[in-house]
């Protein structure tokens, strides 16, 4: 809801992507027309297959639109990945199991070729922040999933990428573990103010995060419903039994089945 | 230590197995011989006789294992051309002509390993590469070493090269292979995840190789290099069958072949078989202190 003067992050127009497959051309993006602002968190939910991934592989420039125009920080999705805007969570934790959780921490500020004294304090500094500052000598292996994942937030954040883009990072997880991590995420983009974008097909995590929530529907994939949340930016898990949250989740459902009427 | 008494129930039953064997593979030749002495052998008289010929057609284990100290401790210490009375190796035991055969083997092997990874980061980074070195990596493994051998050595020969490099070569020929086909596994073991992580952080090739492909590759390096210090000990060996070569262990083989020295032949058999096994225990033993260090210890 703030920062709507000021000119967007994300900017999506007319956004078409088509794989082409052994049994015909899937089309994976549909006309997605999206803009984001700084600072916002926007979380993209629909069913498998609607393309919300794919909208955000796009944003990362790991996948190349078919046709339409989008720009990151102002500039096309490969200079912007070039230039290091964004740090990229993945679905599985994939740390390297031949390096500490601080070594898989410190790998993206190796590559980006920061100084070793830098190196050092920012690990430091993010492990402190996803609490793992305890773990830091530790092997993926010895630690719980939950804070496997964690330690691999902690690695898109060690370099200074205002945006952090997240692919169903807390999908494998249970539902305890889940709501602590979204708790602490919440903290996280408070403390650090950066622009989130979160892909998920859990309505209650969407709108317990978001202040935009992106409904997206398959088969061509596309936008039907863009949210603004009217929740406060201080969301203790209560929240969760207020009216509004309710009134919320109820939209982001029934945008989710307008979007499976046409099938 | 949990695992060696089945390894010792069988090893017991192997050496079983051989002695119960050796009655009968002698067995001709001992009442031969009591024939045309005009004597009778009695069972007792016939087993004892079959363990001690000195050609037997199959030795027993306790002849073999006393050849293999003859040839090897008590040749070095008390042989007039052993270690202690000259001061160098003698030619007529088994740890001048072992060093021989493993000296080649070592070149050869050191050789085709570093062949065997130039070829699978080759096959990996470039698509001409992939798509034309493995047929031709996998139609030179078709071709037996036997016939190929001594053409190299022939060939070699006429260009002055001789001694250890000829050998080393076939060597090289026979290791470089399962160490081209585990690192291209290796080395293409990341998945895309991985890859795209890379990306991300728009990473450029060397730094790819060197942060992801490399140690990936690591356990499937180990598991070829093991094959391919094997395959490099008989690269050398069957190098120095065809060409007459007086020194090493294939060396040994032949010349006790020609003379039905089956002590020998089975004496040079198990030398090559302990220096096998020496090998690949330790590269085993670099392995595990590697792979702990990277945190991956099995």
């Amino acid at each position: 809801m703030r920062d709507t003067v000021t000119a967007p992050v994300i900017s999506a127009r007319d956004l078409n992507l088509t794989f082409q497959t052994a049994d015909g051309p899937v089309h994976a993006l549909k006309d997605v027309t999206l803009e984001i602002a700084k600072g916002e968190f926007v979380s993209f939910i629909g069913p498998s297959g609607c393309g919300k991934t794919t909208f955000l592989r796009v944003i990362a420039d790991l996948e190349r639109p078919t046709s339409g125009t989008i720009t990151v920080n102002g500039m096309s999705p490969e200079a912007a990945r070039k230039a290091r805007a964004y740090g990229y969570v993945f679905q599985a934790a994939g740390l390297y199991p031949w390096r500490t959780i601080a070594g898989n921490v410190n790998l993206p500020l190796e590559i980006m070729g920061y100084s070793r004294e830098e190196q050092a304090t920012r690990v430091e500094k993010v492990l402190a922040l996803v609490e793992l500052e305890n773990f830091a000598r530790k092997f993926p292996w010895q630690l719980s999933g939950g804070m496997q994942q964690r330690a691999s937030i902690a690695r898109a954040l060690a370099f200074d990428a205002d945006i952090l883009l997240m692919d169903e990072p807390f999908g494998a997880l249970d539902e305890i573990v889940r709501d602590r991590l979204n708790e602490q995420l919440l903290a996280l983009w408070a403390r650090t103010e950066k622009t989130i974008g979160f892909v998920t097909h859990s309505i209650p995590e969407a709108v317990y995060l978001s202040t935009k929530i992106v409904v997206m529907s398959p088969r061509p994939g596309r936008i039907t419903d863009v949210i603004d949340s009217p929740l406060p930016r201080e969301r203790p898990l209560e929240i969760r039994d207020s009216p509004e949250f309710i009134e919320i989740a109820h939209r982001v459902r029934e945008g989710l089945r307008a979007g499976h009427l046409d099938d | 230590m949990r695992n060696i008494f089945p390894v010792l129930t069988v090893t017991a039953a192997l050496i079983a197995f051989w002695y119960a064997a050796v009655i009968p593979m002698n067995a001709q030749w001992a009442q031969d011989q009591a024939r045309r002495a005009g004597t009778e052998l009695g069972f007792a008289a016939l087993v004892t006789d079959t363990m001690t010929q000195a050609r037997p057609r199959l030795p027993a284990p306790h002849q073999v294992a006393h050849e293999l100290w003859n040839s090897t401790v008590v040749e070095e210490m008390t042989g007039r051309r052993g270690f202690m009375n000259t001061g160098s190796l003698s030619n007529r035991s088994l740890i001048y002509h072992g060093w021989v055969t493993l000296s080649a083997t070592l070149l050869g092997f050191a050789i085709g390993s570093a062949l065997g990874i130039a070829l699978a980061v080759g096959i990996v980074h470039n698509r001409a590469m992939d798509a034309s070195v493995m047929p031709w990596a996998i139609a030179s493994q078709t071709i037996p070493i036997l016939a190929i051998a001594p053409m190299i050595i022939v060939v070699l020969n006429a260009v002055g090269i001789t001694g250890l490099v000829p050998k080393a070569i076939i060597s090289t020929y026979l290791s470089f292979f399962p160490v081209v086909v585990g690192m291209v596994k290796g080395l293409r073991a990341p998945d895309q995840m991985q890859l795209d992580l890379m990306k991300t952080y728009s990473a450029s090739g060397p730094q790819i190789f060197a942060k992801l492909r490399w140690p990936s590759a690591m356990p499937y390096l180990f598991a070829s290099l093991k094959v391919a210090i094997a395959a490099a000990l008989v690269g050398a060996i069957v190098a120095e069958l065809p060409t007459g070569a007086s020194a090493g262990l294939g060396a040994r083989l032949l010349s006790g072949s020609y003379f039905g020295q089956t002590l020998q032949i089975w004496a040079a058999l198990f030398a090559a078989a302990i220096l096998a096994a020496g090998m690949v225990a330790l590269i085993g033993l670099i392995q595990r202190i590697t792979l702990k260090r990277m945190g991956m210890a099995v």
